[in-house]
């Protein structure tokens, strides 16, 4: 018994090493290879500076949009029932199915300043979205789009509706209610909502790629900076970019973890079994059919 | 009724319009202009080798994602924690980094002297990569669930290790195998960033359907890239809703 449990544990551990830390380790390695400063200068060089100020202003607009329209989505989804809602649950989902440079030639279908939906009239108006940065953040809108939903509804179901019609029949205006009674209840969901969905949007490559035409260092975010130093032989420059968003990586890793405890704790005081696990695998659930 | 609009009108905006755009440019020149664009040579190199590659990739997940939760469920070993929450690397990690990690060790000048890059070797070790966490989140949550009892009593009857694993534990995981595998085949077959950099994207060799889509967008061949993007799109969306299905069909048929 012991020596099938060694194996197995050893064949895990060996799988996990060579495939992700191992190279993890070697990231760091080859960054700092030939000294400090080849980095340091690429990092900080201005396309540099730019690609990761225009990375935090695509998460800035991407993340918060879709926390508020995800909570909201998420409320229609689990406390009411009409026509189509099946579909509408089915729908949050496509963005994780599809592959991003799918999503980035969806946008420049309807966005392209030439041959496209709307993307003439736009251009008549001097609104230019594609190979600019309207089209970059709605790419990163669209990817990062489920990660809320998903985390919410599952606390919504769990908590039900009895508090909140305890605060309705006491007199609370349905702002009231949401502000006091049901936001504090999906804290913790929500809150692992926005972290995965502020990784997603950090890291998108794919459809960000085909949006922003790379053009030149204009329209560049962290991850598609990597990959032109890297085109351009700049390997430690493209191995600085890549450990900076890596480093955020873990800081996101860390986070999930900080907050799956907290909310485990949260439960733990009260009688409920135990918080949903929080997860990053969004294995499709169906949708409970509520009275 | 207002948030219900609104709700519907976001989803709509962001993400249907946008799709309804890829099909109706797909078959815009007729079914068989859609037909010729994803059997063109270059092309069906491409969605053969992203098939295959992505199943190699399921297979191979289907035994170390259930290896590595059955190791973390039912395994005690100091820093049991720390393995566990790395498994959620892949999703945190950039895609672009993710290729950039395995270049760093498996590229050229390879440290450890395995050289993968460039080779349709690489695109099986990127897919890997990425698609690691489905298969052990899906199947982890199931068997710390499992009632133990069952797998006690085969064994006080003497029944050995592997027959008890086949005949009460394996019959348990399968659905969540199942479902995790149908996630990490739809993530695999999209796959890009982790591709980019390591795979070369050499035409006949190394490309996969997304690069090869990238490529038709950069040549504004744009007919050409939505036509293999709705073959994309119909696996994987068939596969979501294959496995809605299944999740649905399960919960009726339980406790029966």
């Amino acid at each position: 018994m012991t020596s099938v449990r060694w194996g197995l544990r050893s064949v895990a551990l060996l799988y996990l090493a060579l495939l992700l830390l191992i190279p993890l380790c070697a990231v760091f390695w080859r960054t700092f290879e030939h000294g400090i400063s080849e980095p340091l200068d690429a990092v900080t060089s201005q396309d540099g500076l730019h690609a990761f100020w225009l990375t935090i202003l695509c998460v800035g607009i991407a993340v918060p949009l879709n926390t508020a329209f995800g909570v909201l989505t998420a409320l229609v989804l689990v406390r009411q029932n009409f026509r189509g809602k099946a579909l509408l649950n089915a729908a949050i989902d496509l963005p994780f199915a599809i592959s991003p440079v799918v999503i980035g030639l969806a946008l420049f279908l309807v966005y392209a300043p030439r041959n496209s939906w709307f993307g003439e009239t736009l251009a008549q108006n001097g609104i230019q979205v594609i190979f600019s940065v309207p089209g970059m953040v709605l790419a990163t809108i669209f990817v990062s789009l489920p990660f809320v939903v998903r985390e919410v509804m599952p606390v919504l179901q769990e908590i039900g509706t009895d508090q909140e019609e305890a605060a309705e029949t006491l007199g609370a205006s349905p702002w009231q209610t949401f502000w006091k009674v049901t936001l504090p209840a999906i804290r913790w969901g929500l809150a692992y909502g926005i972290v995965l969905a502020t990784a997603r949007a950090l890291g998108e490559f794919g459809a960000v790629a085909v949006v922003s035409g790379h053009r030149n260092g204009e329209t560049e975010t962290l991850p598609i900076f990597v990959q032109r130093q890297f085109d351009n032989f700049s390997v430690a420059g493209a191995y600085a970019a890549g450990l900076v968003l890596a480093v955020l990586a873990l800081v996101v890793l860390f986070s999930l973890n900080l907050l799956q405890r907290r909310s485990a704790r949260a439960t733990d005081g009260e009688d409920a079994e135990g918080a949903p696990p929080a997860t990053t695998v969004f294995v499709p659930q169906p949708i409970e059919k509520e009275a | 009724m207002l948030a219900r609009g609104t709700a519907t009108l976001w989803i709509s905006l962001i993400v249907l319009l946008p799709l309804a755009a890829v099909l109706s440019r797909g078959f815009e020149d007729g079914l068989g202009h859609f037909w010729d664009s994803i059997s063109a040579p270059e092309a069906q190199s491409a969605i053969k080798l992203t098939l295959i590659s992505s199943l190699i990739v399921v297979a191979i997940n289907a035994v170390m994602g259930t290896l590595i939760a059955w190791v973390l469920v039912r395994d005690e070993f100091p820093g049991k924690r720390i393995v566990n929450s790395v498994i959620d690397l892949p999703f945190a990690l950039p895609t672009i980094v993710a290729g950039l990690t395995l270049l760093a060790l498996y590229g050229q000048n390879s440290p450890v002297g395995v050289h993968l890059a460039y080779t349709r070797a690489a695109v099986v070790a990127a897919l890997l990569f990425v698609t690691l966490p489905f298969v052990v989140r899906a199947v982890q949550p199931v068997l710390l669930e499992l009632d133990r009892e069952m797998e006690e009593a085969a064994a006080s009857l003497g029944a050995p290790n592997h027959r008890i694993f086949r005949s009460i534990v394996l019959p348990n995981l399968t659905p969540a195998i199942v479902a995790g595998c149908g996630l990490a085949f739809a993530r695999a077959i999209g796959e890009f960033g982790s591709l980019v950099l390591l795979t070369g994207n050499i035409p006949f060799n190394t490309q996969v359907a997304s690069v090869y889509i990238f490529g038709r967008v950069e040549t504004n061949d744009l007919s050409g890239a939505a036509a293999v993007s709705v073959f994309l799109l119909a696996i994987s969306v068939g596969l979501l809703f294959a496995l809605n299905l299944f999740a649905n069909w399960r919960t009726r048929h339980e406790r029966v």
